[in-house]
């Protein structure tokens, strides 16, 4: 069997472009992975999603984007994309380890945790060393807490913290916060239970079976210490899930490189979300973005019947 | 099939003196990715029934286990042998991953 599209990814870009190209009769299959429903399933409120004035969980949304999805027609799949031949249409793809073939790709997949790829902290994931505040804080009550990062997403992942921890210290390489907007400067800065270290990272992860120490270098003394501490949160940067899409152009990060807003290099090849919008990584854009690139998948297609 | 779920009242007795492996899902109502793994775990509670024994322990409800096993992020999914936590997975796997590790623990 042929596939029109091939979604690959399951965040709001590309059920969202499954709701579209099902409504338009196409003959869907969404690759969503088994950590389907993206960067949503680790949040708690989403309170800038329009359509919810009292906000919705961001694990509700992503449910119920799928249930939409799946009432117009679209087969979803839980497993892994592992390859695909990005050539010329019809494109074959193996998921899991079985062959599918769509005449049209959307690729999906957003972006992933970097961690901080220091001694110690890889056997500590799960045992102090975390990427999800909202899945993660409930255990460090009363406990002290480094969140790694000086973006948007550090901030949250601060501010959520202190509802549980005695304090949040963020660890930061640059000597001030310019990467955020001047209200959450000024929620962060407020919050008696946050304090920040500036010019600074985490060089190694100590403790036994959890997060007992961690030893931090100044970047410009290049003073090396040590600070106790029971977690640690790391929301450093992005990685576009893109190292597996062999022949589409990508930028020097690894996100794909967009032409005409949806399309790439290859033609029936279009993508959608966070995967080539470093920008703005929104529930909503990357929403937006599976819609157009829906609508795109459509008119392509059309043009060759 | 009824969900099997531990407390730390029976964890002793279910879990750390079971004749047979034990596959614990440690969860919380509050964690979203644990909702994706839940019912995974179902499936391979009835695929491995009579053989393995999977359940699942609230985290909130029955902190001492979680603590002693330094459970700090979940899901994290625990596999017990002769009262010995022999590997732990943690956040979201694929259901293939998880029966990987299972069959691995019963061919030992």
């Amino acid at each position: 069997m042929i596939y029109d599209v091939i979604i690959i990814g399951s965040g709001p870009a590309g059920l969202t472009a499954a709701i579209y190209t099902t409504r338009d009769k196409l003959k869907t299959l969404v690759i969503a992975g088994t950590k389907w429903g993206g960067q949503l399933q680790l949040t708690t409120l989403i309170e800038n999603f329009p359509g919810f004035p009292k906000g919705i969980q961001g694990p509700d949304l992503m449910f119920n984007m799928r249930r939409q999805a799946e009432n117009f027609g679209a087969e979803i799949i839980d497993t892994d994309f592992i390859s695909g031949d990005f050539v010329k249409s019809p494109f074959k793809i193996i998921a899991g380890d079985k062959e599918y073939v769509g005449r049209s790709i959307i690729i999906a997949t957003g972006t992933d945790t970097q961690w901080l790829g220091v001694p110690g902290e890889k056997e500590k994931i799960g045992h102090g060393v975390s990427a999800c505040a909202p899945c993660d804080a409930p255990f460090f009550k009363n406990k002290k807490v480094i969140v790694v990062g000086g973006g948007n997403a550090a901030m949250e992942e601060a501010l959520i913290l202190t509802d549980f921890v005695k304090q949040v210290t963020i660890v930061y390489r640059k000597e001030a916060l310019t990467r955020v907007s001047q209200l959450m400067q000024e929620k962060v800065e407020n919050n008696p239970k946050i304090k920040v270290f500036y010019s600074s990272e985490i060089i190694e992860v100590l403790g036994k079976n959890k997060v007992e120490k961690v030893k931090l270098r100044d970047v410009k003394t290049q003073k090396i210490s040590e600070m106790p501490i029971d977690g640690i949160f790391v929301a450093i940067r992005r990685v576009p899930n893109s190292e597996r899409f062999k022949g589409i152009e990508k930028d020097e990060q690894g996100y794909i490189k967009v032409h005409e807003f949806v399309k790439t290099n290859i033609q029936g090849i279009f993508v959608a979300g966070d995967v080539h919008n470093k920008n703005y990584q929104q529930a909503i854009t990357a929403a937006g973005f599976g819609a157009m690139a829906g609508l795109e998948v459509k008119r392509w297609l059309g043009g060759r019947l | 099939m009824a969900d099997l779920n531990f407390t730390d009242n029976d964890f002793k007795t279910q879990v750390l003196e079971s004749s047979e492996p034990v596959v614990v899902d440690f969860w919380a109502p509050w964690c979203g990715p644990c909702r994706t793994v839940s019912p995974v775990i179902d499936e391979l509670a009835k695929e491995f029934a009579g053989k393995v024994k999977i359940g699942k322990l609230n985290v909130d409800e029955n902190s001492q286990t979680a603590s002693q096993y330094n459970v700090m992020s979940i899901p994290s999914v625990v596999f017990f042998k002769n009262g010995q936590p022999i590997r732990t997975m943690v956040g979201i796997q694929s259901k293939e991953n998880y029966k990987q590790e299972v069959e691995q623990i019963l061919a030992q």
